[in-house]
């Protein structure tokens, strides 16, 4: 049988939801599983819309090679043949649609909710739900969280342990769940942006960017070329941030006081330059529907050129310290390896996949605004182990300045903000940003009247968590904050 | 080991001279508000309209914005014909008293310190327990800062620590959802007496972009008493450490000396 052809998409871009295909169960089975087992990434899964015992199910496939996106929908019943034991990455994804929409996905393997969003009431117990169990009398459990050590956000981890070697982790999320999906739909509001800014507050510029290109998608608005380089700029300065902080955060966890001590500071110096734009570290209030709400005037490039070269010097000397230090080497390499073939089939994205030498970059397979125009090398490391981690954020670190400098020197005359529309009646968009984590993923539906029907949010988190249970296979339990801390996943993107 | 003494003399001292010097802030830093009813139209509300948490109170003849549910994001500024508000550079914004957070036309308090006996306790040594119930990682990114060596927050005696248990109070981010709650009073219950709490951004004051969610509720205070409000979305981390001075009546006001706070 020749697998379904879909609705196909570009990245930021819309279409009638007439045009999408609503197959039946095994027509979708037969699309997205064929389609992930031919290279495909299943970019989206979930349920849009029900009505009597019918819900409707979309799939969202990511074709990187040819830069489209494939739209699938599905009727199903209460109960359905999973995908999940074909194609493994949908088994975060069918998790949730079982949570969101109540449905049975039959024969899916470990069917628990991903956010504790418990139905029978309102508040779930902590860390009180069904684990993974190894049975044995040498065979520990540790429960870790949902209150952490550190200054982080909740999460519960259940290890099970032959004495220091960890079998097994399962991570239990939901502590963060606001409902932002649910405040979502209906019309747009004053909130709307700001659900998107703090939806995971250090990735504030890429999800306020998908949302945004999603808007502009729905209502047909243009944005201009200098309003998407200043885009491009705020993003890549998060990723510069997020990144620094995090390799600063790998030295101290592996003891290495001077360049986690540098890089703590440096971090600060590029959100600062962030809070240069708009006035807020986070990139509060910079990215609009339309464009975005500063002007970026020629002296403020010039204080921003002056500021990212001295940050330049500063980073390239704090982080090289790392590659050149044994103790810290050893720690890193060969410590929470995961596959290439683990990281293909969980459809790992982001710094993760990267690191285990998958080439996903949605700056490079999937553009939009300035990234069409120049293009950022793919950062590819292929041993995914934590050493391979750290070192795909510094080449993206080098990547990223080498970009902003060069969008500083010729920053294109244009609108700031271009008046938005209203939302079209019917359409599906679909919004893929590459935040500093990964892949962010936006799907947005509206209804008759314009108002969204559905509004999907997937942080790149969502794919990667299993990512981070897989890599503490067979580690030293005493080596799961630097495993966690290589991968560095949102709570509340996941949490929504 | 030569590459790592060089570095280390090249990076150079970079703690901050605060509070002996005025903070160095951007200049679109957008601080505390101040609002002017007598510029208002009659019957011009567009501000209260705009806002997107209901942070402004604008009934005949008076205009007031709660910065406990402000975001900051001068969505107000922007709608209002008069310029009746304006977000200024002030830094200094939090307080002990979730009243004290209404801007109007009157001049609010700074916080005051805590009493004598708490000082006695706490003045020169606070260790503090984060607990993020439903934060988005921006507010416990500004925390977290606090204790790189740009703020080097231990040289007042403060410290972040690990378990509730060493703890004399906790810093809550977050509108405290319903999944964190049980979480968030366990561990304040599990720091010893005399205890304190704190407040850090819109979310933990009132729930700031989630108010009225049936998800997570309005807020600390619904839960705990709270001892400071620390305003912003997230604060900038110089209004978090100059509330947490005032709060030891670690602030002699040589800052403020500098410059009269505006409003």
């Amino acid at each position: 049988m020749a697998r379904p052809t879909g609705l196909i998409l570009h990245n930021a871009s819309a279409a009638p939801t007439e045009r999408l295909p609503v197959l039946s169960v095994s027509e979708l089975r037969e699309a997205v599983i064929g389609g992930v087992a031919a290279g495909a990434r299943l970019a989206a899964f979930f349920c849009a819309s029900q009505s009597g015992s019918s819900s409707r199910l979309v799939a969202v496939l990511a074709h990187g090679a040819s830069s489209t996106l494939e739209a699938y929908a599905a009727d199903v019943g209460r109960e359905y043949p999973a995908l999940t034991p074909d194609c493994p990455a949908a088994h975060w994804f069918e998790r949730e649609i079982a949570e969101q929409a109540r449905l049975s996905p039959q024969g899916h393997p470990w069917l628990k909710p991903v956010r504790s969003q418990s139905q029978k009431k309102a508040a779930a117990e902590p860390g009180v739900t069904d684990y993974f169990r190894m049975e044995g009398d040498e065979i520990h459990e540790v429960a870790v969280g949902p209150v952490h050590a550190g200054i982080i956000e909740p999460g519960h981890f259940r290890f099970q342990c032959h004495g220091e070697n960890v079998y097994h982790l399962e991570i239990s999320l939901g502590y963060q769940h606001r409902g932002v999906e649910r405040a979502m739909r209906g019309p747009i509001t004053a909130r709307s942006i700001h659900y998107m800014e703090t939806l995971a507050g250090d990735t504030t510029v890429g999800h306020a960017t998908a949302y945004c290109q999603a808007v502009e998608a729905l209502s047909g608005t243009h944005v201009s070329a200098h309003a998407h380089v200043i885009r491009a700029i705020a993003l890549e300065l998060e990723r510069l941030a997020n990144h620094t902080g995090d390799l600063g955060a790998l030295a101290g966890d592996v003891g290495f006081l001077p360049t986690a001590s540098y890089c703590g500071r440096i971090r600060g110096d590029f959100l600062n330059m962030t809070a240069l734009l708009c006035g807020n570290r986070f990139g509060r209030g910079l990215v609009r529907p339309g464009g975005v709400g500063f002007e970026f005037e020629p002296a403020r490039r010039e204080e921003m050129s002056r500021r990212l070269a001295a940050a330049r010097r500063d980073v390239t000397e704090a982080v090289n310290l790392l590659w050149d230090t044994p103790s810290v080497m050893s720690r890193f390499q060969e410590t929470g390896v995961v596959s290439r073939s683990t990281a293909i089939e969980l459809g790992l994205v982001g710094v993760a996949a990267r690191a285990c030498g998958l080439e996903r970059d949605s700056r490079l397979e999937f553009p939009t605004g300035i990234y069409s125009f120049a293009q950022i090398p793919v950062s590819a490391v292929e041993t995914g182990d934590v050493f391979a981690r750290a070192f795909v954020r510094w080449l993206e670190i080098q990547r990223s300045l080498a970009f902003i400098e060069e969008r500083l020197a010729t920053v294109p005359e244009g609108v700031l903000r271009s008046p938005v529309a209203t939302l079209k009646p019917s359409q599906i968009a679909v919004s893929l940003v590459e935040g500093w984590r990964g892949e962010i993923c936006h799907v947005a539906m509206t209804d008759a009247a314009g108002n969204f029907a559905a509004y999907k949010v997937v942080d790149p988190s969502f794919h990667n968590w299993m990512g981070l249970a897989m890599a503490l296979r067979n580690q030293q339990i005493s080596d799961f904050p630097l495993c966690n801390k290589s991968f560095n996943l949102s709570y509340c993107g996941h949490d929504l | 080991m030569l590459r790592i003494l060089t570095a280390r003399l090249r990076q150079g001292h970079r703690t901050i001279g605060y509070p002996d010097a005025p903070p160095v802030l951007p200049d679109r830093y957008r601080g505390l508000p101040v609002v002017n009813a007598a510029k208002c139209d009659d019957g011009c509300a567009k501000c209260a309209q705009a806002c997107p948490t209901g942070a402004i109170d604008r009934r005949k003849g008076t205009l007031s914005l709660d910065m406990g549910k402000c975001l900051f994001c001068a969505a107000c500024v922007e709608d209002c014909p008069a310029g009746a508000i304006s977000f200024t550079s002030e830094h200094r914004m939090a307080v002990r008293n979730r009243a004290d957070l209404i801007v109007s036309d009157r001049v609010s308090a700074m916080a005051a310190a805590l009493d004598e006996k708490s000082r006695r306790l706490f003045g020169r040594s606070l260790k503090l327990r984060q607990v993020s119930a439903g934060g988005c990682n921006a507010c416990e990114a500004d925390l977290n800062v606090l204790s790189t060596v740009v703020y080097d927050l231990s040289r007042f005696g403060i410290q972040f620590v690990a378990s509730p248990r060493h703890a004399d109070g906790v810093v809550v981010t977050g509108p405290v959802t319903a999944n964190m709650k049980q979480a968030l009073l366990e561990t304040y219950e599990a720091v010893p007496a005399p205890k304190i709490v704190i407040a850090v951004g819109a979310c933990a004051i009132s729930g700031g972009p989630y108010i009225g969610h049936p998800e997570c509720g309005g807020g600390a205070a619904e839960w705990l008493p709270v001892d400071l409000f620390v305003p912003g979305c997230p604060p900038h981390p110089i209004t978090i450490l100059d509330g947490l001075l005032r709060l030891l009546g670690r602030m002699d006001d040589g800052v403020k000396a500098k410059g009269d706070r505006a409003g």
